[in-house]
């Protein structure tokens, strides 16, 4: 490149400070909307703990808990156990399914309104303006000097912020144990240190993220727009500024001068209230862009300026590419809702969903394991006779005890024995767990001495029945001989 | 460095870094400026390690930071809080006998925990990780015990060991090194080990007088081993008649085995274990399939 006098350019800013924005406050349908989404999820968040659910005299009957110190995850009739994590995968494929549809029809409502961060950071919002006033008076707080309002507003502003903290990292922990138990503890300072710990990290970042941090956590640090991106299509309902209809800007009057005369007139005032409302404080009129989460406040803004104005409302909406180009070819606008992309996410959400349900009402209330003890693959006992140990994991799901009897088969003449397990008249094992619980029992398979065994290697056959409920576990293994 | 005004990419209206390839221009997207305070975060975050933490070598040893922390105090700390945590459970053990912990579930289920633990620790490197045994080293197994495999006899043999120097009650009986000591002639040996061999139901060599062998046999070995080769646990004379061989069932290993006695030995384990894990080494080994 030659450089020339002109061409020689500054490397411009390395870092870039944090532009703070200042939403207005706004009313509207979508407001009242984001209001409602609000409360559901808030009321979830706090209530869920408190549901119980009745799972007999040996399980916790609060209806959702993830009860590490006993390694299980219930959620009403569901229960889930370590080695069954694999559902979760189920649930993970149903949300990302989810996400994508509501992607295909809305773009980021997710973002606009269900995502914490979101829900978070308009709570605080409208603490922020209870106390310090709409945007205004939030500018002018921040520039005016500290005297003894601005540290009266400031100090309960955040003050309020980090009670509705505490009171979010402090709820997160009643998922983890008995919650009206815990909070009798926490109150009275006897809950564990872990669960104060935690509840302190988590009001730390509750604080952080939704009072400080807000649109740069959407900007910079959550994934979602720039998967978002890749995922979208035509069809899909963003946001948008129809500029069809909003171009050239002008005044009120000179756009009804305009119009008598015939002559282009845009019904954009350039009030810049879409703007002032926008809790990421982009300029939606600059077209569809990172920033904007799709939460619709800036059409609240714009409706209420064009029904002041007199012009139709919607100049911002819900809307796509597709039909600003039908409209300048005077064409009614058209919402491809239901499209081949839309009918194939209901399809493997549904899909989906239906194999998580039958899975989990489905689900065994007994698993039996059979390892093979390798050290010493098999024995030759002073008797005689071929042995070969093996270590069986029983599990019983049922909230009550279980008499399960093994049966081993498929080598002729074999005497079945274990410490831990009764033997029956009839040559089977008897094995007793608890309510809840695993086994392992250590089986050994010994043959009648000088047997012949035909192969080194028999199929051998262990069957658990639980005489209770009929549940079979079979598992094939393998006898070793020289 | 002459600073001109920044300048402006037309499509997207942001400003660019000013390199420019084959007329490709870098748009400028500066990264926010809290990202280089957490930078600093990290910063200040390393200099309270320093001082809290061990970090810096020194010349013969390292600076140990104020707090004291070593990984060392913190695992001896995690073992004496889970030794803690089961010492309810290991009091049981201390308290019952062999029989009522093979006969209570609960106690079962620990014992077997705990004795596999200490039969890893201490027992696998001769006697195998599944107890297996090798050549010279018992298989614990096989049900054919020197020393009796009830649970007390496998109790005593743990605590005491076998012919071990510093336990008055170990197990001390001894098999004469026949052929060293001058007691029997080498062709008497061979004759013997053949016929010990046919006890077992294999085939003798080729032109050994088995007989003789069965009259050295009656002579030298009936006293320990019995009339019928079964053996006796209470001196340790192994049962000759089973299929499973300590040192081996070739001609060579029996005539090298009686010409210069084994005898070999165990640690008393009641000098280096507490009471209750060797009570539950003794379920544990009991519970591979060859106890009696």
């Amino acid at each position: 490149m030659s450089v020339g006098a002109e061409e020689v350019y500054d490397d411009g800013p390395l870092y870039e400070a944090a532009k703070k924005v200042y939403p207005q406050r706004i009313w509207g349908t979508y407001r009242r909307l984001k209001w409602i989404v609000l409360w559901i999820a808030l009321g979830i968040y706090y209530i869920l703990p408190f549901i119980r659910w009745n799972r007999g005299p040996y399980l916790p009957d609060q209806a959702v808990m993830a009860d590490l110190a006993h390694s299980r995850f219930y959620f009403f009739f569901i229960q889930i156990w370590p080695q069954e994590v694999y559902y979760f995968t189920g649930l993970l494929i149903l949300a990302s399914l989810i996400l994508f549809l509501s992607n295909a029809l809305f773009g980021r409502v997710w973002c606009g309104y269900a995502c914490p961060q979101t829900v978070w950071t308009d709570l605080y919002f409208w603490v922020e303006r209870v106390i310090e006033g709409d945007r205004r008076a939030r500018m002018k707080l921040d520039e005016q000097p500290w005297n003894a309002d601005k540290i009266l507003k400031r100090g309960a502003k955040h003050a309020v912020w980090l009670l509705i903290a505490l009171a979010t990292g402090g709820a997160a922990m009643l998922y983890f144990v008995d919650a009206p138990t815990l909070m009798r503890q926490f109150f009275t300072l006897q809950a564990p240190a872990v669960a104060y710990i935690w509840a302190g990290i988590l009001t730390f970042t509750t604080y952080a993220l939704a009072g400080h941090m807000r649109e740069q956590v959407c900007l910079y640090m959550c994934p979602w727009p720039r998967i978002q991106a890749a995922l979208t299509d035509n069809d899909a309902l963003n946001v948008t500024y129809r500029f069809d209809r909003g171009e050239p800007r002008m005044s009120v009057k000179d756009a009804a001068k305009a119009r008598v005369l015939n002559e282009p007139a845009g019904d954009c005032v350039d009030c810049v209230q879409c703007v002032a409302v926008c809790p990421t404080g982009i300029d939606i009129r600059k077209g569809p862009q990172l920033g904007c989460i799709n939460c619709g406040l800036c059409i609240d803004a714009c409706d209420t300026v064009m029904a002041k104005i007199k012009r139709p409302t919607r100049l911002i909406a819900y809307d796509n590419d597709e039909n600003r180009e039908r409209r300048q070819r005077g064409e009614a606008n058209v919402f491809h809702l239901i499209r081949p992309r839309t009918i194939m996410y209901a399809a493997l959400i549904a899909l989906t969903a239906g194999i998580m349900l039958y899975v989990l009402t489905t689900r065994a209330n007994s698993h039996l394991s059979v390892l093979h003890v390798r050290a010493p693959l098999f024995t030759q006992t002073a008797e005689g006779g071929i042995r070969n140990g093996y270590t069986l994991r029983f599990s019983n799901k049922l909230p009550e005890a279980a008499d399960f009897t093994l049966e081993v088969a498929g080598v002729p003449g074999i005497a079945v024995t274990s410490v831990v397990a009764k033997s029956l008249p009839d040559g089977r094992l008897g094995v007793r767990l608890d309510a809840d619980s695993t086994l392992e029992v250590p089986v050994y398979v010994t043959t009648a001495p000088d047997v012949n065994l035909k192969a080194s290697s028999t199929p051998i056959t262990f069957t658990a029945v639980d005489p209770k409920t009929g549940e079979r576990n079979v598992v094939v293994d393998h006898f070793f001989g020289p | 460095m002459i600073t001109d005004p920044v300048q402006v990419d037309k499509v997207s209206g942001q400003t660019t870094t000013g390199h420019e390839w084959d007329g490709i221009r870098e748009l400028n997207t500066p990264l926010p400026r809290w990202w280089l305070w957490i930078f600093y975060a990290t910063i200040v975050f390393a200099f309270g390690y320093w001082i809290f933490y061990p970090s810096w070598p020194l010349a013969s040893s390292f600076a140990p930071g104020v707090l004291g922390h070593t990984n060392r105090a913190a695992v001896l700390a995690d073992v004496a809080f889970s030794n803690q945590v089961r010492k309810d459970m290991t009091a049981d053990l201390q308290k019952a006998s062999l029989q009522q912990i093979a006969d209570s579930p609960k106690m079962l289920e620990l014992a077997l925990a705990q004795g596999r633990a200490a039969f890893g620790d201490n027992c696998a490197p001769c006697h195998g990780s599944g107890g297996q045994g090798q050549k010279g080293y018992p298989n614990l197994t096989a049900g054919r015990w020197l020393w009796g495999g009830t649970l007390d006899q496998i109790q005593a043999t743990i605590t005491h060991g076998i012919r071990a120097p510093n336990d008055a009650d170990t197990h001390t009986s001894m098999m004469p090194a026949f052929g060293k000591d001058g007691i029997l002639k080498a062709d008497q040996i061979r004759q013997v080990a053949n016929y010990v061999r046919t006890l077992d139901g294999l085939a003798p060599e080729q032109g050994v007088d088995v007989a003789a062998g069965k009259k050295v046999f009656a002579d030298n070995c009936v006293a320990c081993h019995g009339e019928d080769g079964k053996g006796n646990v209470d001196m340790g004379a192994a049962n000759l008649t089973t299929k499973v061989w300590l040192y081996g069932n070739d001609i060579n290993d029996l005539v090298y085995t009686i010409t210069n006695a084994r005898n070999s030995v165990m640690p008393a384990w009641g000098h280096r274990l507490d009471p209750e894990t060797i009570k539950s080494l003794a379920v544990y080994v009991h519970s591979l399939g060859g106890g009696k």
